[in-house]
């Protein structure tokens, strides 16, 4: 029988991936395939391991035991490459805004005119045109995040991982961040992202993983998730999300 | 008490009229200083960056070595110098003792444990913050050093000034070494403490006014480098 996954591309699977730290199994995922077309968030409540899974999707943290597979192979440098991370607190670094998207295209060795032509589209995408001389650090919340998602599609990643970008942000900036994320998707940019808000979730996800110490307890579309939860836990956190 | 008013008058004629040798003095006292920290900078920068992101065994030793060889005693540190540098010790050949070299090394052996060991502190702080978004980005540990060292570049001229504020003040190493030879190896520190004692207080007092006016400099620059700094979120502690 051939194996319909080894057809995906951009396909990430975890395979009995295990993260153990003082006795106690801080993630225990035995199967999970993201091979869907559109966003995949993943909810639960805190300490569920939502986004210790998301480094190791990007390989920033190694499994105890298990493995995570990116097209059936095991992830490497590679699959890094094309993928690109941003994280709940914007890491820029002190410099402009055109200088942290130009750090990033320097790497990809483009030259000097393309990066230039680059970043100017780049920062209108982001709504940060007449920043790009300011210090990254001197950016609102808002702004700070944007930026951060305009350096990681730089990379022209394949997957995108966002670990709860929104998660200090007022609805407005909430809202060009999401809107940021949908044109990626639509582009074509798998997105892989933590989120606590089941609002954002059902405006963005097109299937949800919901975790809970540290196991994946339902995945699946995220109508059915939201509005007919199969596991209990599920159930319960959304009644909780709901109500608060 | 009018003895030292007169004195008082004639260091600040001193001062004020440009006298040749109280400049020249000067002068090479800033040279000396200014080309020991800059060499200690491209010494003990890389070997703060590097401790900072390299994982070793013996790299607490090391770390706890550099910090201790901060407070090392100078005249101990011209001492060494000196065994090295003289006729009958491994570096004699280069016949470097008593010249201003020999004092730009003895220098250097103070000033680079300062800047490697600032610039450790401070390199660790921005890596444990950007650790994560470097190797999201693909970039290695040795590659993230220079990247390191450049966002940390506010923080890192505090710790040049601070050796700078160490070497121009020293005394004890750079006269064991320098031997305090008019015109060639005299220094402010050696030149007040020599006029001091045959009681040429005017030249010494001019000396002290400007290695007075060199040090505030000096800490008003620190200060502002580490309010910018701090203004950049890298507090230096």
């Amino acid at each position: 029988m051939r194996d319909l996954v080894s057809e995906m591309t951009n396909c990430l699977q975890v395979r009995d991936v295990e993260i153990r730290r003082n006795g106690s199994a801080l993630l225990d995922v035995s199967n999970l395939v993201l091979d869907g077309p559109g966003p995949t968030l993943l909810l639960g409540p805190n300490g569920a391991g939502k986004s210790l899974l998301l480094r190791c999707l990007h390989g920033l943290i190694s499994p105890d035991q298990g493995r995570v597979l990116q097209d059936n192979e095991a992830l490497n440098a590679t699959h890094m490459a094309r993928q690109a991370m941003v994280f709940q607190q914007p890491v820029l670094l002190r410099r402009s805004v055109s200088a942290n998207l130009d750090f990033v295209l320097k790497r990809q060795g483009l030259k000097r005119a393309a990066r230039k032509a680059r970043i100017v589209e780049l920062l209108a995408e982001g709504g940060l045109e007449g920043k790009a001389r300011q210090s990254a650090r001197s950016l609102s919340g808002g702004e700070a995040q944007r930026l951060a998602i305009l350096r990681a599609l730089a990379v022209t990643p394949e997957t995108l991982f966002l670990d709860e970008p929104t998660s200090a942000l007022d609805p407005n900036a909430t809202q060009m961040i999401e809107r940021m994320i949908l044109r990626a998707s639509s582009r074509g940019v798998r997105i892989v992202m933590v989120t606590h808000d089941i609002g954002q979730a059902r405006r963005l996800a097109a299937d949800i993983v919901m975790m809970q110490g540290g196991r994946v307890v339902e995945h699946g579309p995220a109508k059915q998730v939201l509005d007919s939860p199969e596991s209990e836990a599920s159930r319960r956190y959304l009644a909780g999300g709901l109500v608060t | 008490m009018q003895g030292f008013a007169s004195e008082f008058r004639i260091a600040l004629s001193l001062i004020l009229n440009g006298d040749a040798e109280l400049w020249a003095i000067v002068l090479l006292s800033l040279q000396v200083s200014l080309f020991a920290v800059l060499i200690s900078a491209l010494i003990g920068m890389p070997i703060g960056a590097a401790l900072a992101v390299a994982r070793f065994p013996g790299r607490r030793v090391l770390i706890v070595l550099m910090n201790a060889l901060m407070g090392f005693p100078p005249v101990v540190v011209g001492l060494l110098v000196y065994l090295m540098l003289s006729r009958s010790g491994p570096l004699g050949v280069l016949e470097l003792l008593y010249t201003p070299t020999a004092m730009i090394i003895a220098q250097v052996v103070l000033v680079t444990p300062i800047v490697a060991a600032l610039t450790r502190q401070v390199v660790e702080m921005l890596a444990d913050e950007y650790s994560e978004q470097l190797r999201s980005l693909g970039v290695s540990r040795l590659a993230s050093v220079p990247v390191l060292l450049w966002d940390a570049r506010l923080a890192l001229v505090t710790a040049l000034l601070a050796g700078f504020g160490r070497a121009i003040a020293e005394v004890g190493a750079v006269i064991i070494v320098g031997g305090n030879i008019n015109h060639v190896t005299r220094v402010m520190t050696t030149t007040i403490a020599l006029e001091t004692s045959k009681g040429n207080l005017a030249l010494a007092l001019a000396l002290g006014a400007i290695l007075i006016g060199i040090a505030v400099a000096v800490n008003a620059m620190v200060s502002a480098a580490s309010l910018r700094a701090e203004q950049e979120g890298l507090r230096h502690a």
